[in-house]
């Protein structure tokens, strides 16, 4: 096929993509962060009796939900300055993936609030706990070590929705990869880097992920 | 002697179904009170709106001179606030069916959690006091076990040192042994009555006539969401005044 393959260029550009995976990272660790406290709230706002706390939770979700990232991206990047509302592209992005983040996160924990019985709370407000201190010391507890199987994948997505950032030039991973691309014409010495570096990290997520679910498991 | 819990005129609805028509009664210090009767009689709501675990809609419960659950100002009858309820629950102590055992703590832990959070006590005086009760419940080397690690009864035997601990006015058990296989409902009831011994106020729904017969000093025969009979079971068991009360003897297993 007449192509030889020649990693030099691509070494020599390495720090450049590890560069970028930092950035990616560090764009998936503050989204989810902000979007795991927001997603709780959420979630129990999903759960709530009080219908103008599950309305307009259930709305956000469906919303967020049925929308594809990128059109996310390109709105908050491209259209909320028109509207006035300004952010730098990285702000921008961080932003948009915490708002997506906070969707699929409160699904998850809602799914988590839903195996945990009602008899504990019942339990902890007999002893004469607040529904506050029941829901640090009991339910929150239960529910992140039942949702840390489900919680795994959704972190790996999330971080692999970083290189949609590569749309406003963002410069992490994916955006790095493409701009060696173009620079050295090793196009698939590139990419195939580029994917093993993604490939690695999520690999590191779910295995880091795995030791603390193991570590957190109630014995029997 | 005056009572140490007073229910007046006690009314729940759930929904459009009235389950307690109308409940007077009243429990002494030190007194041991059953309640049975059949299911759907309301014996377990009763228990629930002690500690507000149900609200209801008209009558008053007082505990120790304190009106559980609801004011009235100004001739409008309130809920009290949650932080007031949340106080006022830990007045009482209770024991449930299903234990409800928190599963992430162990069973120091378990009793350990409302010492700390509520009593303010350190971990290590928490612990002391939880080791203590345990020890009189029998399970003090099986302090670390989780409840996945106990046996029905075990738990059960956690539980009621978890709500012993907080050092309640009256304990509240819930058909505490129904869930238990027969050969653990001995260890659970044993715990009870040397409660009793104690001298620890209770009130007990149960399904257990022997044990009512043994260790109650009152019977409250509910029926149909009002007491429908009560006295000293000695009596109320040998010779059923009304009705009802005979049938359902008859249908219970105590012979």
């Amino acid at each position: 096929m007449g192509y030889t393959l020649n990693f030099d260029a691509v070494w020599r550009s390495l720090e450049l993509l590890l560069q970028g995976l930092a950035l990616s990272l560090a764009l998936a660790v503050v989204a989810i962060l902000i979007g795991a406290v927001l997603g709780l709230a959420l979630a129990f706002a999903l759960k709530s009796k009080a219908w103008w706390l599950n309305r307009p939770a259930l709305v956000y979700v469906t919303i967020v939900r049925n929308l594809p990232i990128l059109v996310l991206v390109l709105f908050s990047y491209f259209a909320l300055p028109q509207m006035g509302i300004a952010l730098g592209k990285i702000e921008s992005f961080v932003a948009t993936l915490a708002v997506y983040a906070t969707a699929y996160l409160a699904e998850v924990f809602r799914a988590g609030l839903q195996t945990i019985p009602r008899g504990l709370t019942e339990a902890g407000l007999a002893i004469g706990l607040t529904r506050g201190q029941i829901r640090r010391s009991i339910i929150i507890p239960l529910m992140l070590r039942n949702t840390l199987p489900s919680l795994s994948s959704t972190l790996i997505s999330l971080f692999k929705d970083t290189s949609l950032a590569a749309a406003i030039s963002v410069p992490e991973l994916t955006f790095e990869a493409r701009k060696i691309n173009v620079e050295t014409f090793r196009v698939i010495e590139t990419w195939i880097v580029a994917s093993l570096l993604y490939v690695a990290t999520c690999s590191v997520i779910a295995a880091l992920l795995r030791a603390l679910e193991r570590r957190l498991a109630i014995p029997r | 002697m005056s009572s140490l819990l007073e229910i007046q005129g006690l009314h729940k609805r759930f929904g459009t179904t009235e389950v307690l028509k109308g409940v007077d009664c009243a429990v002494r210090q030190s007194e041991v009170v059953a309640i049975i009767g059949s299911s759907g009689s309301g014996k377990t709501t009763l228990l629930r709106c002690i500690n507000m675990l149900e609200d209801f809609q008209a009558g008053r419960i007082v505990l120790d001179g304190e009106e559980i659950g609801y004011e009235t100002r100004d001739g409008v009858r309130r809920r009290k606030s949650e932080k007031e309820i949340a106080r006022q629950r830990a007045l009482t102590g209770m024991a449930f069916q299903q234990f409800n055992l928190f599963p992430h703590l162990t069973a120091a832990e378990n009793v350990m959690l409302g010492l700390v959070k509520l009593k303010r006590m350190s971990r290590d005086e928490a612990r002391t006091l939880a080791m203590r009760w345990l020890d009189r419940v029998g399970l003090a080397e099986r302090a670390d076990h989780f409840p996945g690690q106990l046996s029905g009864g075990q738990q059960q035997r956690v539980a009621i040192a978890r709500a012993i601990a907080m050092q309640p006015k009256l304990m509240l058990f819930d058909e505490v042994t129904s869930a238990l296989d027969p050969e653990l409902v001995g260890e659970v009831l044993q715990v009870i009555k040397g409660l009793a011994a104690d001298g620890m106020t209770m009130m007990l729904v149960t399904h257990e006539m022997r044990f009512a017969h043994e260790v109650a000093g009152r019977v409250i025969f509910m029926n149909g969401g009002v007491i429908g009979e009560e006295g000293n079971p000695k009596k109320m068991f040998l010779a059923p005044q009304t009705e009802r009360l005979a049938e359902f003897l008859k249908s219970s297993s105590f012979n």
